[in-house]
């Protein structure tokens, strides 16, 4: 499938151009928006990897982003390590995390497990607020922002930003790396049939833990960029809201895509601003709105929607080799298709 | 190739803080912007940024201050930090205001704070009761906040108890939290070496549905007395358990859930009956207030500019006061500059007329506390009955 | 010891409310299949509305039920325009779809009803009745009665009826289903309609305790949550039951476990959903699955 690959180094070459060139165009508070967006982006991929490629419901994402935060934070503030090197730590200490998370998910399984996930991340700001002489508790942390070296040419907030994005595109290129090889065919053979996927040799057991691991990892380094940007840790940044808003940015930008996790992060970044913009007490009902509309007629995601568009727009043999295929293949799977104009023979 | 282009835009555009006098601030208006929780679980506090928009609405009615209309931008942050870090950001950068005035939330003030006195942008007369904001002056010379914090209202409190009972025996409830932590602490610290003892303590999430079972073991403490440190939801639900079960103690229920409308109606006013609790500005409900000129003043405000408002809500007179305050330091300033505003805030010495008399807003070196006075206040089934003198619990 | 038994008392008291509303969560597991996450904010709009119809002037017994029935209707719109196109599908979307309803149903009533804090009367009377130097309120007694009489009802519904054999068949397997003539879509309909006014009944037992606000079911849910894992997702007694149990043992430990204390008492239903799970994912009540490979 070259058209498709090299379509999606494309696409993967205009946003990393647009990515670049932002910090230029726009001044210190949408740089620093855009700077939290890659954060929440590392997150959803992760994120992304369990529940789009593997099937896994996780309603507990927060949870790792809030030990990857805390992790930077407390070595921060209390242990006076420098904030690059907390990065790996949050990493390493949240990968741990999702280890331990992935052993229910060995036996439990479907909305029972998002139960499991759900109640972890109730319990997350109580257990913040628990540990307060290292947590800070209720007060939080306060954390220095990290400041532009002299010998680079960038304000703050632009520096930031490319350090995040280094960072996001080295995230993202592992993931597409992921889920390109093998463990990419075992996540997909798992998230078909568990039953099968054992039967073809596939270590059910390494594949889940490990998957929750990767997917905290993820969530972690997002969390500890994060910290850098927002410069504050309390009980009350991580409440459900931003379990949910993961996972709301994982299915609007596209279940079982890389690329999806910037367009779910731009939602959740932005969508709560302006809605509140629009009406303060609305804010909540658009966004609600907004999501199950996005189920009613998006159900690939923006990256699905993508996909349409491009395969509308490249040639018309490719888009009749694609319905053709399509149509052998036992039909569309997608709800109210619209049928294929032209039939061929 | 992309390389070098990025390069290159780097070399030439890095960007520039050009220092301007002090924006937010012409000949005509000033730019004020607030970030408050008007969405989420905290919006019943949302009622503050309506008291103060109506304050500022009378100010510019009558010419504003120095001949500037006040222009007051607020953003909802729904009561999450990381969203009023990004509203600081965008109130300061985007919007330019000259000052940021009466963010609410402890955490929400917290999360800014660095970041406000980093870029010596007025964080002025936050709405919390913390006592963060007058106890770091050093660190933190642009934050100020406004209200009496909980260590001046938990000594009123201690106070009363001395006058009253002063072998009380007392059971906390409280929230698991700063504003909770700081009140009870502040309490027990002011009743050290009296009679008054703490013989129960059981705290509550704001996450928990209900507080019945720490109110069951509370009652069974023998203590005489309640002290009663929760927001209004869980207030209301305290004072409705303690009205079924047979302990009848004097119930001490603190200023931010003594609201009539949000905590004693829904309780029942009956079962309020005897609370007592302290105040520091005058209640719209009072009679003694009803010809008072600062009280008509306000009402006839708020029916002017925000009609849908319930002048009984004791929020909006939060909102006023403060924003008065706010008024007065913007007239005192001696050069139209972000620093001029705060060395006038922080000297401070007027009499709103919105607050009881007896209490005043001062600020000097040395005192950062604006309001450090409260009174006691009781309520009689119908409404509040003050009682006493002013108390004042200076740090 | 009247200390414990006061704490059982307590506990069973909120175990209740936390099985009202996990009845009702049962009640769309047992349609649909699914676990609804708005559950608890589409009993706290009910809830709402009763509240609304008691400051029009109607007596509380009226507006009650009146809000049982709208909430009947309700429910079966709710599955009809939002759950119907997604019937069938894959877990992940239809957990998207009932988080985005939450966070609608939620927003939604503050913008109609604002933020505040309001009372609810009980149907119950007040007094509290002392058993031996125990206290029991009325309230708490009436409400364990109503509960098991509801869940009678519903065993009778389920097993004697024919709508309540189509709703069992149907949630075992629609094709079959459908190929004996069920009509799967309006059996589904009943079913929402059926666990909407449980919910709205929930929200009236509930509300007098806890006060009406909109966040007032957000604290409940986990709770509930938990009390149906326990008692088994498809057991409506397993629902009250499991209230009861984990009401009982959340009192117990905070009250006796000193490393719990009043501020990791959210780990009870944490701790409980995962060791079911793990252990007995049926419950206590519940059938067990089979998987045919």
């Amino acid at each position: 499938m070259t058209g498709d690959r090299r379509l999606k180094l494309g696409g993967f070459a205009v946003v990393l151009v647009i990515a670049l060139a932002l910090p230029f165009l726009f001044g210190a508070y949408q740089v620093g928006q855009f700077t939290l967006v890659l954060c929440y982006a590392i997150a959803v991929l992760g994120l992304n990897l369990l529940v789009g490629y593997g099937g896994l419901i996780s309603l507990g994402h927060g949870a790792f982003f809030a030990l990857g935060a805390y992790t930077s934070a407390i070595l921060i503030d209390k242990a006076d390590v420098a904030p690059l090197a907390t990065v790996p730590v949050a990493a390493a200490v949240c990968f741990a995390a999702g280890l331990l998370l992935g052993l229910p998910a060995l036996r439990i399984r479907g909305l029972y497990l998002a139960l499991v996930t759900l109640a972890v991340a109730i319990a997350v700001p109580q257990l913040i607020k628990r540990f307060d002489a290292l947590t800070g508790g209720t007060q939080g942390l306060n954390v220095p922002r990290p400041t532009t070296p002299s010998w680079v040419p960038l304000a703050d907030d632009q520096f930031l930003y490319f350090l995040t994005l280094a960072f996001a595109i080295v995230m993202f290129v592992l993931a597409a790396n992921l889920v390109r090889g093998r463990i990419g065919r075992a996540l997909a053979a798992m998230r078909e049939s568990e039953a099968a996927a054992k039967a073809t040799g596939v270590n059910l057991a390494r594949l889940k833990t490990g998957a929750f691991a990767v997917s905290a990892l993820y969530a972690g380094v997002g969390g500890s960029l994060y910290v850098f940007s927002i410069g504050f840790v309390a009980p009350e940044s991580f409440t459900l809201t931003i379990s949910f808003a993961f996972l709301a940015a994982v299915v609007v930008g596209g279940l079982g895509t890389i690329g999806g996790a910037i367009f779910g992060a731009l939602f959740i970044e932005f969508v709560p601003v302006y809605a509140s913009d629009v009406n303060e007490a609305l804010a909540g009902v658009i966004y609600g709105a907004v999501l199950i509309a996005f189920m009613f007629a998006l159900r690939d995601g923006v990256m699905g929607l993508l996909r349409q568009i491009a395969q509308a727009l490249t040639t018309k043999e490719g888009r009749d080799e694609r319905e053709t295929a399509v149509r052998l293949a036992g039909g569309d799977r997608r709800r109210g298709a619209a049928p294929s104009g032209g039939m061929r023979a | 190739m992309i390389v070098a282009a990025v390069l290159l835009l780097a070399a030439g555009c890095g960007r520039d803080e050009g220092g301007e006098k002090s924006p937010g601030i012409t000949k005509t208006e000033i730019k004020l912007g607030g970030s408050y929780p008007f969405s989420g679980p905290a919006s019943a506090y949302k009622s503050i940024a309506d008291g103060a928009k109506a304050y500022f609405d009378l100010v510019n009615s009558k010419g504003g201050v120095n001949g500037r209309k006040i222009k007051f931008v607020t953003l909802d942050d729904a009561y999450e930090p990381p969203r009023a870090v990004q509203n600081a950001r965008r109130l300061v950068e985007e919007e330019k205001v000259f000052a940021l005035f009466n963010t609410l939330g402890t955490p929400n003030n917290l999360a800014i704070w660095d970041y406000t006195n980093q870029k010596k942008v007025p964080q002025a007369f936050v709405a919390t009761g913390a006592s963060d904001w007058g106890a770091d002056p050093d660190k933190h010379p642009w934050t100020i906040g406004w209200q009496p914090d909980y260590v001046t209202e938990a000594r009123t409190y201690a106070d009363y108890l001395k006058e009253n009972k002063p072998n009380a025996k007392v059971a906390v409830l409280y929230q698991n939290d700063g504003f909770g932590k700081n009140l009870l602490g502040g309490f027990e610290k002011a009743i050290g070496g009296s009679g008054i003892k703490v013989v129960a303590k059981e705290s509550y999430e704001v996450t928990d549905p209900t507080i019945a079972s720490q109110i069951s073991k509370l009652a069974a403490s023998g203590a005489d007395t309640f002290l009663n440190v929760t927001t209004p939801k869980f207030s209301a639900q305290a004072i409705a358990a303690i009205a079924k079960s047979d302990w009848k103690p004097l119930h001490i229920l603190n200023n931010v859930g003594a609201s009539k409308t949000l905590v004693l109606t829904p309780a029942g006013l009956d079962n309020a009956k005897g609370i007592i609790s302290t105040t520091y500005f005058k209640d719209p409900e009072d009679p003694k207030w009803a010809n008072d000129g600062a009280m008509r003043e306000y009402k006839a405000t708020l029916k002017r500019f925000s009609p849908r408002s319930n002048p009984n809500d004791p929020f909006h007179v939060y909102g006023w006061g403060a924003a008065r305050t706010m008024v007065t330091a913007l007239k005192n300033m001696k050069e139209p500059t972000r620093e001029a505003f705060m060395d006038a805030a922080r000297h401070l010495d007027e009499t709103p007329p919105i607050l009881l008399p007896g209490i005043e807003v001062k600020t000097g070196d040395g005192d950062g506390y604006p309001i450090e006075a409260m009174q006691i206040q009781r309520f009689n089934g119908q409404r509040w009955e003050l009682q006493g003198k002013v108390v004042s619990a200076e740090h | 010891m009247e200390r414990l038994i006061q704490t059982l008392v307590d506990g069973v008291a909120t175990g209740s409310l936390y099985g009202a509303l996990a009845l009702a969560v049962v009640l769309i597991f047992r349609t649909s299949g699914i676990v609804n996450f708005a559950q608890g904010e589409m009993a706290m709009f009910s809830t709402f509305a009763a509240w609304g119809l008691l400051e029009a002037g109607l007596p509380v017994g009226l507006a009650i039920l009146a809000t049982l029935g709208l909430s009947l209707l309700g429910g079966m719109v709710i599955e009809r325009v939002l759950m119907r196109p997604f019937e069938g599908g894959d877990h992940l979307t239809l957990a998207i779809v009932t988080l985005g309803l939450f966070i609608l149903v939620n927003s939604g009533a503050g913008w109609i009803w604002g933020f505040e804090n309001r009372s609810f009367p009980s149907i119950f009377p007040d007094d509290t009745i002392g058993v031996g130097g125990v206290d029991v309120p009325l309230e708490s007694v009436g409400i364990v009665v109503l509960l098991l009489a509801v869940v009678g009802v519903l065993y009778l519904f389920f097993q004697r009826t024919k709508l309540g054999l189509a709703l069992r068949a149907v949630s075992v397997n629609p094709e079959s289903s459908r190929l004996s003539g069920i009509s799967v879509g309006r059996t589904l309909m009943v079913g929402w309609g059926i666990a909407a006014l449980v919910g709205a009944l929930a929200g009236a037992l509930i509300a007098p305790r806890l006060f009406l606000d909109v966040n007032f079911m957000g604290g409940v849910l986990i709770y509930s949550f938990a009390a149906a894992t326990l008692g088994g997702f498809d057991s409506p007694l397993g629902a009250i039951v499991g209230g009861w149990i984990i009401g009982v043992t959340e009192d117990l430990a905070t009250t006796y476990v000193d490393f719990i204390g009043s501020d990791l008492k959210i780990l009870v239903p944490l701790v409980i959903i995962l060791v079911v799970l793990l252990v007995r994912p049926a419950g206590l009540f519940g059938t067990r699955e089979v998987t045919r490979v």
